[in-house]
């Protein structure tokens, strides 16, 4: 095609111009589509007398909430109740990533072992809790495993120390006392040295070949620092121990049966599909590499820490990403036994008692939006760090 | 995927906006046309609304809705039923989802004035009570002090319950519950030591208990509970149909006009039980109604004390006496405008 051509054919029959104009005109329409619809919204809530604003959130919300991570009573706003419910919902949802993962690691490799049985439990397990409802799992362990233990008056008592009710999980709590602060310091000393070890070993290693133990090397001083200078400051911690006063048990850490069933059934039901992931993963690297590694003398452990894994995890991660959202999201199932997440008391008790029904579900929505795409963002970010680079 | 998401959101909003507009128009026309009632009932709480063997809604507030059908079409059977969570209520009023609300619902101002809603009339009048274990041992409120409370979600009873623990100084757990059945099975499985509620459904839910011998309700009510019919504020036509549907059992019971007599009161010369029935003046035709619009509620519901006895009083399991609610000649405060 000649520049002269070109010049000639009219605007409007350029396919650039006309590719450009359509998307203008289909933005064009979607937000008017969505304009009408706000304020279509608005005209009719008005004419409601439905009063629409955030003035709410300043608002004295006068109910109580029985698990907050931040200091909170019934005289607090319905913002701080927003951030309770956001915080809970973050709180479980990041624990129940963690365990998630490793649970599902571990029954991932161990359906690829060449132990028949342990393979079959780890089948047995993958199928039965992939395949039955997420919210009848969520039930289970608390109308039937919890609400099941015995009250607080007759609850098993792990050698004084651990209380096990249909209140809930009872342990010690550490109290630090002043002079634990060395303890702390000495902690973040020994994860530098060993950050410093580890490069150096890989330098080490790089030039002359020879390895280093690190990962035992780094756990003694991780560990090890911290202890002697606990020791040496005179062992500066107490320990609140639960004990039954009252109606209740009082002091140490109580993990709620609401919350405990609640990351049972989340870690359990996500791991199984995780497991079915990291399977998947560790069968896409081809059966040649284990053998090239083996037969240069590597360790079973070995191969599937330097060869196996690292290929295994391209594939893994862009689906264990999804499960790590579906697990977030599904965390909003706790409202049906009362757990107090954001959907539960935000979406839920403060939505009631406002009556801000639109306002506080397009918050909600928005919020469970913004850390998705945060969780997304950092999965990206992560498999780009571990894709396949060709030298 | 985040287009799928935004898709999700615009579907929620477009479904409210759709609803708001498509009844715009007065309730009451709107009623009339599709020839029922749509009303919001509780999930299932004996006595008030819930299904019975035969699939039948009954209880105190299901007559209202149906003494509404009656004064509207002259048949009480005329009602469309939605069971609605005590969170679910409001929205479902506002979106015009249903009609009228007739659920167990306290009127307060907050609701009176910033919902959109207006409330019709007072049904039944509560207190927030507590139901304990007698294991426990204990005799009043007063010795709740670190008790763990069920409560349902979104309800009036979470505020008083913080207001009164706060003021007594007593420190206490809340674990909030979506629906009265899993607030109550999880008092009955032993997870709180107090259920939390308007006492009237303290009763009901204490009949729902495996041994509803094992658990007392104490003597203590902590707060006002007016429990009444809602509409949306729009329309003053629709709000005195249902206001007077409700005040003409009331009147009723005062007069004597009972479901087994309203035949032949008919005949009465007494000029109360006149206006009322229809046999002087116009006073349906006011309303947008027919003029035996309370004959025909008397004779297929009966007057408010029938529809007590009948739900909650000693006709019922519940066994609930009159107290507040008796006529206020008869040492209550029920109470109802004359039709004149």
């Amino acid at each position: 095609m000649s520049n002269h051509r070109v010049n000639d054919t009219p605007w409007w029959l350029n396919q650039r111009v006309r590719g450009l104009l359509a998307q203008l005109l289909v933005i064009a329409f979607v937000a008017g589509f969505f304009a009408y619809l706000a304020y279509n919204t608005h005209v009719n809530m008005q004419a409601r007398g439905i009063s629409n604003s955030l003035s709410f959130m300043g608002q004295e919300a006068g109910f109580d909430v029985i698990q907050s991570l931040i200091p909170y009573n019934s005289t607090s706003t319905y913002a701080r109740v927003f951030l309770v419910g956001l915080l809970n919902t973050l709180f479980v949802a990041a624990i129940g990533i963690v365990f998630a993962s490793i649970l599902g690691l571990i029954v991932g490799i161990a359906r690829l072992s060449s132990n028949w049985l342990l393979a079959r439990l780890a089948g047995a397990f993958i199928e039965t809790f992939r395949n039955i409802p997420l919210l009848l799992q969520i039930f289970f362990f608390y109308f039937a495993v919890m609400q099941a233990l015995p009250t607080a008056r007759q609850s098993l008592d792990i050698g004084g120390l651990f209380f096990l009710n249909n209140r809930g999980v009872y342990l010690p709590r550490p109290v630090p006392e002043p002079a634990f602060w060395a303890v702390l310091a000495a902690f973040v000393i020994a994860a530098g040295l060993t950050v410093w070890l580890r490069r150096w070993a890989h330098r080490r290693q790089d030039l002359t070949g020879r390895p280093f133990p690190m990962f035992w090397v780094g756990l003694g001083i991780v560990v090890g620092l911290p202890l002697i200078v606990f020791f040496a400051a005179g062992m500066p911690l107490g320990w609140s121990i639960p004990h039954l006063r009252g109606f209740n048990f009082q002091g140490g850490f109580a993990a709620i049966p609401e919350f405990t069933s609640l990351l049972l059934a989340l870690t359990i039901y996500t791991a199984a599909s995780i497991a079915e992931i990291v399977r998947s993963g560790i069968l896409s690297v081809s059966h040649g590499q284990t053998e090239a590694a083996r037969s240069l003398g590597l360790p079973n452990r070995r191969v599937l820490q330097l060869v196996v894994l690292p290929q295994a995890l391209r594939v893994i991660i862009p689906p264990v990403t999804s499960q790590y959202l579906n697990l977030t999201k599904n965390s909003s199932l706790a409202t049906a036994i009362g757990y107090p997440d954001l959907v539960s008391v935000f979406a839920g008790t403060a939505l009631n008692q406002t009556g801000q029904a639109v306002v506080i579900i397009a918050i909600t929505m928005g919020v469970y939006l913004a850390i998705s795409l945060t969780i997304s963002l950092l999965m990206n970010w992560y498999n780009h760090r571990v894709r396949l680079i060709e030298r | 995927m985040k287009f799928a998401k935004i898709m999700a959101a615009s579907a929620a909003i477009v479904g409210l906006s759709v609803a708001a507009s498509a009844h715009a128009g007065k309730t009451f026309d709107a009623v009339k046309a599709k020839g029922y009632v749509q009303c919001g009932v509780s999930t299932g709480l004996p006595g008030f609304s819930s299904v019975d063997s035969s699939g039948k809604y009954t209880g105190l507030d299901v007559d209202v809705c149906r003494a509404v059908a009656a004064a509207m079409f002259g048949d009480a059977s005329k009602v469309h039923y939605t069971p609605l969570t005590a969170k679910e209520r409001f929205t479902a009023l506002q979106s015009g989802e249903i009609d009228m609300l007739s659920r167990n619902t306290t009127w307060t101002m907050t609701r009176d004035a910033s919902l959109g809603l207006t409330f019709a009339g007072v049904n039944y009048y509560d207190g927030q009570g507590f139901l304990v274990k007698k294991s426990l041992g204990v005799k009043s409120a007063k010795e709740l002090d670190g008790a763990t409370f069920c409560i349902q979600a979104g309800t009036t009873t979470e505020l008083n319950l913080a207001d009164y623990m706060r003021s007594h100084n007593m420190k206490y757990q809340a674990v909030t519950f979506d629906t009265s059945d899993a607030t109550s099975k999880a008092f009955d499985n032993g997870r709180c030591d107090v259920l939390t509620s308007d006492q009237s459904q303290l009763y009901a839910l204490r009949t729902q208990l495996k041994n509803p011998d094992s658990a007392m309700v104490l003597p203590d009510i902590i707060s006002k509970e007016p429990l009444g019919p809602v509409v949306r504020s729009d329309d003053i036509q629709w709000f005195n149909v249902v206001k007077w549907s409700l005040f003409a059992m009331k009147n009723a019971e005062w007069l004597g006009v009972t479901s087994k007599n309203v035949a032949e009161m008919k005949k009465s010369n007494n000029p109360n039980i006149q206006r009322l029935l229809g046999t002087s003046g116009e006073f349906g035709k006011m309303i947008g109604v027919s003029n035996d619009w309370a004959y025909n509620i008397i004779s297929q519901i009966g007057n408010y004390g029938e529809s007590f006895e009948r739900n909650v009083g000693m006709d019922s399991p519940l066994k609930i006496k009159r107290g507040l609610n008796a006529l206020w000649t008869q040492g209550g405060i029920q109470y109802a405008p004359p039709v004149r």
